[in-house]
């Protein structure tokens, strides 16, 4: 099966190293992603609070797009990071259910000549991992187990709020499942769904700072080797602000913080220059010695 | 946050009934996709899963409250609906259904349409940078981004992250250009096709 491939600005940006992780891991694995032609950005949450139907017909010309790309029938779009990933399944959501909306976006695409069907399928990459891909089959991929490795998986927020499709909205599993399948032990801990603040780290650092805080704080507390995630933003505020906050808070929070696709990349032994470990502010030192 | 409210306790004035907006629930109710808001039964459950709660002026239950009530001027001019960071928490705990964090958009959209939301708030202005930004160019470039905000807001507050931006350039996170739309044009002739 091939999917087609939705980055994002972020994933360009702050979290490339998702973006080269990610698609490491998949050229490994046999997954094939194209990346769909002059995509846009998602609007994220900022969009959709300044004007509601330029925000869906955005993301609305994307879903066109990608099914102008991907042929006839079903088009499986995956979306890594998790805003772009709500982002798109709620456009498609107010596509289906609302026809006035529905209407007036699809003449606006028309100007723009395009044409949108409803036949995009939003896909986030651990569902394809654990529901297309398989775990057994990712455990026979691992060439160095990370035995030993106490692995915190931070969910954020959109992966299952409020569109919980593969994974539990109170409790989910998937992350800790493929943290489990590397050879590694899922800590269990209760604020994995414990909301980071978005951008409020750069406009509110008050709180944005001090929800950080609270997060690494409990990491830590939990004897965690190192915290993973699936969200660009996330894993910008937990790592890029360690500095700052152990010095607001004058409490030692540091612990490395990558995204799950480059602990993947390690287990199945791929070098490190391909998971843009360098990119990193805080070396995952349990993982790469 | 205090920004709205001044430190004074908002509800220690009389408000009368005239003063009061009564079309404003069927406004939001709009804007929001649902009339589910008139059957909130004020149980607080919203206010205590949401994360930023504590720093908020009027926590979510009340945001509800007052919206019902007619207290328009108040909810929009306060930095409360601009805190919420869309983690919906609320929403997936609501025991009736309501889209609550939809209801904060809603807010948040009605305030910029009146233009009454408050203008010494970095939130807001961060929002109305990102729109600018993708409306021109049609992908975010975050070193832009940023940069433009801060102009808009406080270009001093800049300082306190040229240490953090340099190490993101220097780890190739931070990038002056990246690649844009093939039709920038087009893209914006899109955008401004459609009407609110």
């Amino acid at each position: 099966m091939k999917y087609l491939y939705y980055p994002g600005c972020s994933l360009r940006s702050t979290g490339r190293a998702y973006e080269e992780s990610l698609l490491a891991v998949f050229r490994v694995l046999g997954i094939d992603l194209a990346e769909i032609d002059d995509w846009n950005c998602c609007g994220a949450t900022n969009y959709m609070s300044i004007n509601e139907h330029r925000a869906i017909a955005i993301t609305t010309r994307n879903l066109a797009l990608a099914e102008q790309q991907g042929g006839s029938g079903e088009v499986h779009i995956i979306a890594p990071c998790n805003a772009c990933y709500m982002g798109l399944q709620k456009t498609k959501i107010y596509l289906d259910t609302e026809q006035g909306l529905r209407e007036k976006i699809l003449k606006t695409m028309e100007g723009a000549g395009l044409r949108y069907e409803g036949r995009v399928v939003i896909r986030h990459p651990l569902d394809v991992l654990i529901n297309d891909f398989g775990l057994d089959k990712l455990k026979m991929a691992v060439k160095k187990p990370l035995h030993d490795l106490r692995v915190i998986s931070y969910y954020g927020c959109q992966m299952v709020r409020p569109i919980a499709t593969f994974d539990h909205e109170a409790d989910p599993v998937s992350m800790d499942q493929v943290a489990m399948t590397l050879g590694a032990t899922a800590v269990d801990w209760g604020m994995k769904l414990r909301c980071c603040g978005g951008s409020m780290t750069s406009t509110v650092p008050d709180v944005g700072q001090r929800l950080n805080y609270l997060l690494l704080k409990e990491a830590k507390a939990k004897k965690g080797d190192i915290m993973i995630t699936a969200c660009p933003l996330c894993q910008f505020n937990l790592e890029c602000f360690q500095g700052k906050i152990s010095k607001k808070f004058r409490d030692d929070i540091s612990i490395p913080v990558m995204f799950f696709t480059q602990l993947m990349g390690m287990a199945l032994g791929i070098p490190e220059k391909e998971l843009g470990i360098h990119r990193l502010f805080v070396k995952p030192r349990p993982v790469t010695v | 946050m205090n920004s709205g409210s001044n430190g004074k306790q908002p509800f220690l004035h009389i408000k009368r009934e005239a003063d009061l907006d009564k079309e404003f629930s069927k406004r939001i109710a709009k804007l929001a996709h649902g009339e589910k808001l008139y059957g909130c039964i004020q149980c607080g459950n919203c206010s205590a899963t949401c994360p930023l709660s504590p720093y908020m002026d009027y926590t979510p239950r009340k945001v509800i409250a007052m919206v019902r009530a007619g207290f328009r001027d108040e909810v929009l001019s306060n930095s409360t609906v601009w805190l919420c960071a869309s983690c919906y928490s609320c929403t997936v705990e609501c025991p009736k259904g309501i889209k609550i964090t939809d209801i904060m958009y809603a807010l948040k959209r009605e305030a910029i349409i009146k233009k009454v939301y408050p203008r010494n708030f970095a939130i807001p202005a961060l929002s109305r940078t990102f729109y600018d930004e993708v409306r021109a160019g049609g992908r975010i470039n975050e070193t832009w981004l940023l940069t433009r905000f801060y102009m808009r807001t406080n270009i001093f507050k800049a300082i306190g992250f040229i240490g953090l931006a340099l190490k993101l350039f220097g780890t190739g996170r931070l990038k002056l250009a990246e690649k844009k739309l093939k039709d920038r044009q087009q893209f914006r002739r899109m955008v401004e096709s459609t009407s609110n």
